[in-house]
């Protein structure tokens, strides 16, 4: 970890991870008194990851958690009452009792959009949120999370690969914590390294130590900034681990004990407190402050989550359309001149401009045909590079980009690659 | 600039009376996006192209680049682009290209888009339309009516207009509406019906059936192309003294019970007519809301006549013997009066 950080960010980095997991210690506590209705998912091991993304954040920017992002929600200052009302499925929760876990939202204040259990829908959602912030003007940055196993989903491509077309100031944050409920990362995608998928859409990305909270962060803030700037989708991948089952039913006796045991040594918390303990940032006494300080907020927050009543059953058949004005007032929030997107200042000529084209070395300039916009002409390649295909066929002509990729290959290059088989 | 930017063709200048219905469409679009900036049209081919059926010719030339939206094609991503967007308080209308394509992303609308106002107070004002329906030999995947996958579907609205003038105010009520509404247009009438459009401004009320022939001997409901195959069909039958009423339902979700209920107990008598295919089709339902109440109001069987429970085939022949026609309802409304 680099010092890098003021000190108010380095100890709110701890705050909200030392949040993060006692919210969950403490639903787990809740959980054995039966006093969670549903499901409970654990972010063990991962709260740098959401406190060091989320946190990169501005106030006026989206976020969509998943499953394990608590710690994201606090961050954005969603109330720990909140969360413990939902897994509760309390009148006083953010949905009512209409949904649990971190399935909440707002859209009015602290802008959150609420997930669904399907992975990879978030992902056009944030980015047609980022795709409405440009163009109202707002200058705003969009963010969400996605598994290893969610990064699996067609809606996953679909929707990076729309937001990458859009340059959608956008940035996804892919959790690798190496399981999707009891199937390892390896039978899931055939690569080293998710961050690799980012390629496929021609956007940057960056692999980041997910128990490192400065890292994580700063990698954020450094994405955050580079799609707010305009630069486009931006993929995260973090790296590390599920310390627990799928959800609290699930022992996870699948995860091999060394895997575990390696990243149990490999705490967030535990490493941030000795890096923050090592800068003098944090002793035994600002420890226990911050200690006492969540124990009394979570003691109130628990006890007006259990003193909040279960819903009339009525209210089920509730709710189900808006109303009209008199339960949404539906305003876009213009932070730019309208007059940019109306007519006669929007009208454009309805054309397609395609950029490079007609401009490429050797390309035959304007006249060339469009596939051919940066491959020279036949007669201007070298004998070399016709030579591979000219293996008793007839000689195959090159015509796109794509193929001549494919023939020019130096007998150097074929030899190593065989070499390496 | 180029030759039209709307405001000639397609714009509230126009007099548009009368119509065809494609031309209905767009002008429901240019005047809703001429009076509010939130509206922004997005879909596959509908900016440069002025989108597969020519409903959004012009749109680009007027109203710019972020306004409408050519994407990839990625259905999923579409739908649920336009889902964040509404969030932020725009008003998209998603063109589906042929509304089959739909498909692709009913994960995203009746998991995401439809539940979010129920769950977690989150409404989306959208709209997905697109061109539906046979008998214009499209085959199995261009020809689709599936409405009622989305009609089973609580937190939409779905409208299936017959006439120009109804698309028309049908479309920008939709686009006013604060929920997702799926709004299907037949292509086989987007340019065979004319009928009048107004120039100026209006809306219809959503969730509002209406009688399109008044008669005593039996209701006949119906909806889209097979509204006019009813209105046909009821033709044939007044030669024969027996008077139908024909009732176009409009929307399906929701559906106009009180229309419905008031028509049929007074004739005592119904038949639907849907060119949806037969089983789960909204005669099934309106059968179920008929028996409960309107049970003793009613001297004979619920009857329908409704595609076959088929895919949509692509011969002519084959099509054409899949498809309700003025025949076959003429056939079943007269075995339904003899009751």
């Amino acid at each position: 970890m680099k010092k890098e950080l003021t000190r108010e960010q380095y100890l709110d980095l701890y705050y909200y991870m030392r949040l993060n997991r006692a919210v969950e210690d403490m639903m787990v506590k809740l959980f054995r008194q039966n006093k969670i209705v549903g499901g409970l998912y654990s972010s063990l091991g991962q709260e740098a990851i959401s406190v060091g993304t989320a946190y990169a954040l501005e106030k006026k920017d989206w976020l969509a958690p998943m499953i394990r992002n608590i710690g994201a929600l606090l961050v954005k200052g969603v109330r720990p009452r909140d969360v413990f009302m939902q897994h509760m499925a309390k009148y006083d929760s953010p949905t009512k009792g209409k949904d649990g876990t971190s399935h909440f939202g707002d859209l009015d204040n602290l802008h959150i959009v609420s997930p669904i259990s399907m992975l990879g829908d978030l992902i056009p959602v944030m980015t047609g949120v980022a795709m409405a912030g440009r163009y109202l003007g707002q200058k705003i940055v969009a963010m969400t999370w996605i598994g290893d196993g969610g990064s699996s989903t067609g809606v996953f491509h679909e929707g990076l690969n729309f937001a990458a077309v859009q340059k959608a100031p956008f940035v996804l944050i892919l959790e690798n914590n190496l399981w999707a409920y009891s199937t390892p990362v390896r039978k899931q995608v055939p690569l080293e390294n998710l961050a690799d998928r980012a390629k496929a859409y021609g956007i940057d990305s960056y692999i980041v130590d997910g128990n490192d909270v400065v890292a994580v962060f700063s990698t954020a803030k450094e994405a955050v900034e580079r799609a707010r700037a305009g630069e486009g989708p931006i993929l995260i991948e973090a790296k590390s681990f599920r310390r627990m089952g799928h959800a609290q039913h699930d022992p996870a006796e699948y995860v091999p004990k060394e895997m575990r045991a390696y990243w149990e040594a490999r705490d967030p918390i535990a490493l941030y407190e000795k890096f923050l303990t090592g800068e003098k940032l944090l002793d035994a006494k600002g420890r226990k402050e911050i200690e006492e300080r969540i124990n009394t907020l979570l003691a109130e927050e628990r006890d007006f989550a259990e003193n909040s009543p279960m819903p009339p059953p009525e209210f089920a058949e509730t709710g189900v359309y808006c109303t009209g004005d008199d339960c949404h007032k539906i305003r876009a929030k213009w932070e730019r001149p309208i007059a940019e997107v109306t007519p006669p200042r929007s009208s454009v000529e309805a054309v397609w401009t395609v950029p490079g084209f007609g401009s490429g070395k050797g390309s035959g300039g304007a006249h060339a045909p469009i596939h051919f916009g940066d491959t020279p002409p036949a007669e201007e390649r070298s004998a070399s590079e016709r030579k591979p295909a000219n293996t008793g066929k007839p000689a195959m002509k090159v015509t796109t980009k794509t193929a001549s990729k494919k023939t020019v290959k130096t007998p150097a290059a074929s030899a190593s690659r065989k070499a390496r088989r | 600039m180029a030759k039209t930017n709307g405001a000639g063709t397609n714009g509230a200048a126009a007099s548009g009376t009368p119509g065809t219905f494609l031309e209905a469409i767009k002008q429901a679009m240019f005047e809703e996006m001429e009076r509010d900036p939130a509206v922004v049209l997005i879909g596959e081919d509908v900016g440069v192209y002025g989108g597969a059926f020519k409903t959004s010719e012009g749109l680009l030339e007027r109203f710019g680049w972020e306004r409408v939206i050519d994407t990839p094609i990625s259905e999923s991503a579409i739908i649920g682009a336009a889902c964040g967007m509404s969030y932020l308080g725009l008003r998209p209308i998603v063109e589906m290209q042929f509304i089959d394509f739909i498909v692709c992303a009913f994960n995203q609308i009746t998991n995401f888009v439809a539940k979010g106002h129920y769950l977690w107070n989150a409404p989306a004002p959208m709209v997905v339309r697109g061109p539906s329906g046979g008998g214009v030999h499209g085959g199995p995947f261009h020809s689709a009516n599936p409405e009622m996958y989305f009609v089973h579907t609580p937190g939409l609205k779905v409208i299936y207009p017959s006439t120009p003038y109804d698309a028309k105010g049908l479309l920008k009520a939709a686009v006013r509406d604060n929920n997702p509404v799926l709004f299907f247009e037949h292509k086989f009438l987007y340019r065979r019906i004319k009928g009048e459009v107004p120039a100026g401004d209006y809306t219809l009320p959503i969730g509002k059936a209406v009688v399109r022939r008044e008669g005593k001997h039996l209701t006949i409901l119906s909806y889209a192309a097979m509204l006019h195959t009813s209105l046909e069909a009821a033709e044939a039958l007044a030669k024969e003294g027996i008077e139908a009423e024909v009732i176009d339902l409009r929307t399906l979700l929701p559906l106009d019970e009180e229309t419905i209920l008031n028509s049929v107990k007074k004739t005592n008598k119904c038949l639907v007519v849907h060119e949806d295919t037969k089983t789960g089709g909204i005669a099934g339902e309106i059968a179920a809301i008929l028996c409960e109440k309107a049970f003793g109001d009613l001297d004979g069987p619920l009857m329908r006549v409704t595609s076959l429970d088929t895919p949509v085939p692509y011969a002519p022949t084959l099509e054409e013997y899949f498809l309700p026609n003025a025949k076959k309802v003429f056939s079943a409304a007269k075995e339904l009066a003899r009751y």
